[in-house]
């Protein structure tokens, strides 16, 4: 069993937890017996993961496990590594001294599934779609001059005026990165699924074994060629050392813990804390966190009606909430979640957590009844959301709400399930018409790690994401974080909206949490990284 | 008979369209957006606009159902708006291993359970009449979920004779698809043979005791005889009724085995499409289910003229 120690932890979480999570994974890998021989040939992984896959087109959803599968069987131009800092993937790339041209270039030896080269053509097409649907993608093209083809290997992306992180967003590695597809299935409308599942990462999609929410297999690519650098995060070779990996879904928790017991399975992508004692006491069985920097709990209130179209209401109810009885009832065991105030996420670049104190010291109920009063708060019910069905969105609404009423504010918390809840949050009605005042929701930390990237951060109104704040001074200080040249002026003005966000209450980040893998002990170098990736991992006889 | 069997097959066709349209209604006033379900999290809701449309789901209702009726008419039940693959392959890959785990357990719970209810009758309250009866309570009371997890733990966990979970298709392997099959169709078995067992008792107590049961007995037919040609085959008709029900609601799906157990069957099938809100999918398999419903009450039916002459359509 591989836990950060507790004492670490929220050190960790702020200057660099994953040099001690990569020495975990690199300790439990030694587990394996020396000299046991890894195969290279023949080799089946077969990981239950977090979730079936349903959605095939990575870029029509956000949902993680479209992503991951976008990752298995596309490639990117781009990539992140654990520091955040982006390198070449399938190109290299060159910006012009006055921050308007970007150039990108294919490396040699790329192909599509089918056999074709991969071509300039396609990744103009890919990104173009890519660009109609994320949202740090718009920006870009809102200020986007030309994205052409200047040659089979060459893309020249011209700019109307600089967009310093342009290469952080094109090189993100969530929610929507932007895979490269061949240009006829790229040129699929954005808001139309694609039917074409032709890629040219390191794995290949098995269509006539795909099963909807059932499995799902990948086989490897054999004309892959990885990069020669060692891989990290996104980032690197990716030397794919097993011929098949599959994917299942298994919807009930226990029985995918026995199956890996049993030797059944030979990874679980995700395990449940209070489960823990059962795979420890196996001896043929590793537990660890692979992604150190874990998801971010949040809730987000309506800026369209009472009582929260009310800053000063808005602050009260911020100062009623404290993060520690939310994550002690949402997760349970303090070595896998940390108080966090930073909006941005603890352990990113951008993490400060100005203005965040009553929130990571257990609130002040008190103070926000005093705010309450003054804001002159007539009673008027908080229409809460809570999903019943989502074990990891269950706890917040309940404590949530008792601090709110701790605070004074009448709380209407109405139970649902997640889908009902999903399309009941599109409504603009008031809450008493079918309306809402208050949900919660995760994020994974790359989704929320900037304000291009962060779907909150966003004052345009019906424009905005659900809630739609008109926030004028918040677009101002997005255009000024667009225009930072430096990372340390990326950071001021990043410290400036963290204090904004809090103080017009955007939303209000309830902490950060951990989840666990488990995996068999001759599962061995899997990379740390927030998306499970099943290069370089290898599996012993 | 056959004009009967087709006057039955024909009485189908208003039900299956009066639950199509209740269905199709049904589903449209149940919250829920498949659009958004699609998009994911952090969509605006513009994003969610041009998903909804490019799905006809910002169809006026009528239309959409015009649409779906047209395509019924064909035999086309649709593509599966989450996953994009037609319904007909989807329910093609999930049908399968719930008939055949269905078929297994209702096979196995006739061949323990009727025996036990005739040995229950036989010997009426003596011990073994007891312990059917308390077995049969137990069988009825724990929930399956538990049933399952015991039987996990001893015979796949601690003995290790048996797989947790998965299911082969029989093609494929034989030998897996049986011992992946042996757990999920006991842990089922124990409900059905607990419900089988108790009707076969009662319906058989009430024959033994008329009077050709009797007149039998005096005429000195060995009991045996008395029991299995005289007197079972008189109990038979509510006996095939509890059985067709039975085999009617394995088909239709049992998702708390299917999960327990990993099988990929429609029973899974549909809850995964009723929370994801896959109309075209949810509107098959109910579709689906009332024809197995309505065709195994045909079976049954005509199950009764073989076991009591008296009864002819």
């Amino acid at each position: 069993m591989t836990f950060i120690p507790r004492d670490f932890s929220h050190t960790v979480f702020k200057k660099g937890r994953a040099a001690i999570v990569a020495a975990a994974l690199a300790a439990s890998t030694a587990i394996v017996p020396s000299g046991t021989a890894l195969a290279q040939d023949g080799q089946t992984i077969t990981a239950v993961m977090h979730s079936g896959l349903r959605v095939l087109d990575p870029i029509i959803t956000t949902a993680h496990i479209t992503r991951n599968h976008g990752y298995m069987i596309y490639d990117v131009l781009i990539a992140m590594d654990d520091q955040f800092q982006v390198h070449p993937q399938m190109a290299e790339f060159d910006v012009s001294d006055d921050g308007l041209t970007y150039t990108f270039t294919l490396r040699d030896g790329l192909t599509f599934h089918d056999g074709e080269p991969v071509t300039a053509a396609d990744a103009v097409a890919s990104l173009q779609r890519w660009g109609e649907r994320d949202s740090g993608g718009q920006l870009i093209f809102d200020v986007t001059e030309s994205l052409e083809a200047s040659d089979d290997k060459t893309i020249t992306w011209t700019l109307t005026e600089p967009f310093a992180p342009l290469l952080d967003v094109v090189g993100k590695q969530s929610a929507v990165p932007p895979f490269i597809m061949p240009a006829r299935v790229a040129e699929t409308p954005s808001s139309e699924a694609v039917t074409d599942y032709t890629g040219s990462g390191p794995f290949v999609f098995v269509e006539e074994e795909f099963e909807p929410g059932v499995s799902v297999t990948y086989a490897k690519f054999e004309d892959y060629v990885p990069r020669d650098e060692p891989a990290n995060w996104m980032a690197g070779g990716k030397i794919v050392n097993v011929d098949t990996v599959r994917w299942v879904t298994m919807p009930d928790v226990q029985t995918a813990m026995n199956a890996l017991v049993s030797g059944e399975i030979d990874y679980l992508e995700q395990t449940q804390i209070d489960l823990l004692p059962i795979l420890e006491a196996s001896p043929d069985v590793v537990t660890e966190v692979r992604d150190p920097l874990g998801f971010q709990t949040m809730g987000r209130m309506n800026f369209k009606h009472a009582p929260f179209d009310n800053e000063q209401i808005r602050q009260a109810a911020l100062m009623a909430m404290g993060q520690e009885a939310v994550l002690a009832t949402l997760v349970g065991n303090p070595d896998f979640y940390d108080q966090c105030g930073a909006i941005f996420g603890c352990g990113t670049p951008l993490a400060t957590e100005t203005g965040a104190e009553t929130l990571t010291s257990g609130g002040d109920p008190e103070g926000a009844r005093a705010l309450l009063e003054e804001a002159g708060y007539d009673g008027t019910p908080v229409v809460l959301m809570q999903p019943t069905d989502v074990t990891t969105l269950t706890a917040q609404p309940v404590v949530v709400a008792q601090q709110l009423r701790d605070a004074g504010f009448t709380v209407d918390m109405q139970a649902m399930d997640w889908q009902t809840l999903v399309t009941r949050r599109a409504s603009q009605s008031a809450p008493s018409e079918g309306g809402w005042n208050i949900f919660f929701t995760n994020w994974a930390i790359p989704e929320i790690n900037t304000p291009i990237v962060n779907p909150m951060v966003n004052g345009r109104g019906d424009d905005a994401w659900f809630g739609w704040p008109e926030d004028e001074p918040l677009e101002e200080l997005r255009a000024e974080f667009i225009a930072a040249g430096t990372p340390e002026a990326q950071a001021e003005v990043a410290d400036r909206i963290q204090a904004h966000v809090i103080d017009v209450v955007n939303y209000v980040p309830l902490g950060q949490y951990l989840t666990v893998q488990a995996r068999r002990t001759n599962l061995v170098d899997m990379i740390q990284s927030p998306v499970p990736v099943f290069w370089q991992i290898d599996k012993s006889e | 008979m056959l004009g009967y069997i087709i006057r039955r097959i024909l009485a189908v066709i208003p039900v299956m369209v009066i639950v199509a349209i209740f269905v199709f209604l049904l589903l449209r006033l149940t919250p829920g957006d498949p659009a958004a379900i699609i998009a994911g999290d952090s969509a605006t809701p513009a994003q969610i606009q041009r998903i909804r449309e490019s799905l006809g789901l910002a169809d006026p209702l009528h239309i959409q159902f015009i649409t779906w009726m047209g395509q019924l008419a064909q035999g086309d039940l649709g593509t599966s708006i989450i996953s994009n693959q037609p319904v007909t392959r989807l329910i093609g890959q999930r049908i399968w291993p719930t008939l055949q785990i269905g078929t297994l357990t209702i096979i196995l719970s006739v061949l323990i359970a009727v025996p036990l209810g005739v040995l229950a009758a036989w010997r009426h309250r003596t011990w073994a009449d007891y312990a059917v009866m308390t077995f049969s309570v137990l069988g009825f009371s724990i929930p399956v979920f538990v049933i399952g997890y015991i039987f996990i733990k001893i015979f796949a966990i601690d003995l290790r004779w048996l797989p947790v979970q998965g299911y082969t298709p029989p093609g494929q392997d034989l030998q897996a698809f049986f011992t992946r099959a042996v757990l999920p169709c006991l842990t089922l078995a124990t409900i059905y043979i607990a419900l089988i067992a108790r009707m076969t008792r009662a319906s058989l107590l009430e024959v033994l005791g008329e009077d050709y049961v009797r007149t039998a007995r005096a005429k000195g037919v060995k009991e045996h005889v008395v029991l299995f040609r005289h007197a079972l085959r008189n109990a038979a008709v509510p006996i095939m009724t509890i059985i067709g029900t039975g085999f009617a609601l394995l088909i239709s799906g049992v998702v708390v085995t299917e999960s327990v157990f990993n099988i990929p069957g429609i029973g899974r099938l549909t809850v995964d499409a009723i929370l994801a809100r896959d109309y075209p999918v949810i509107q098959a398999m109910i579709l689906l289910t009332s024809a197995i419903y309505v065709f195994i009450n045909l079976l049954i039916d005509i199950s009764y003229t073989f076991f009591d002459p008296r009864i002819r359509y």
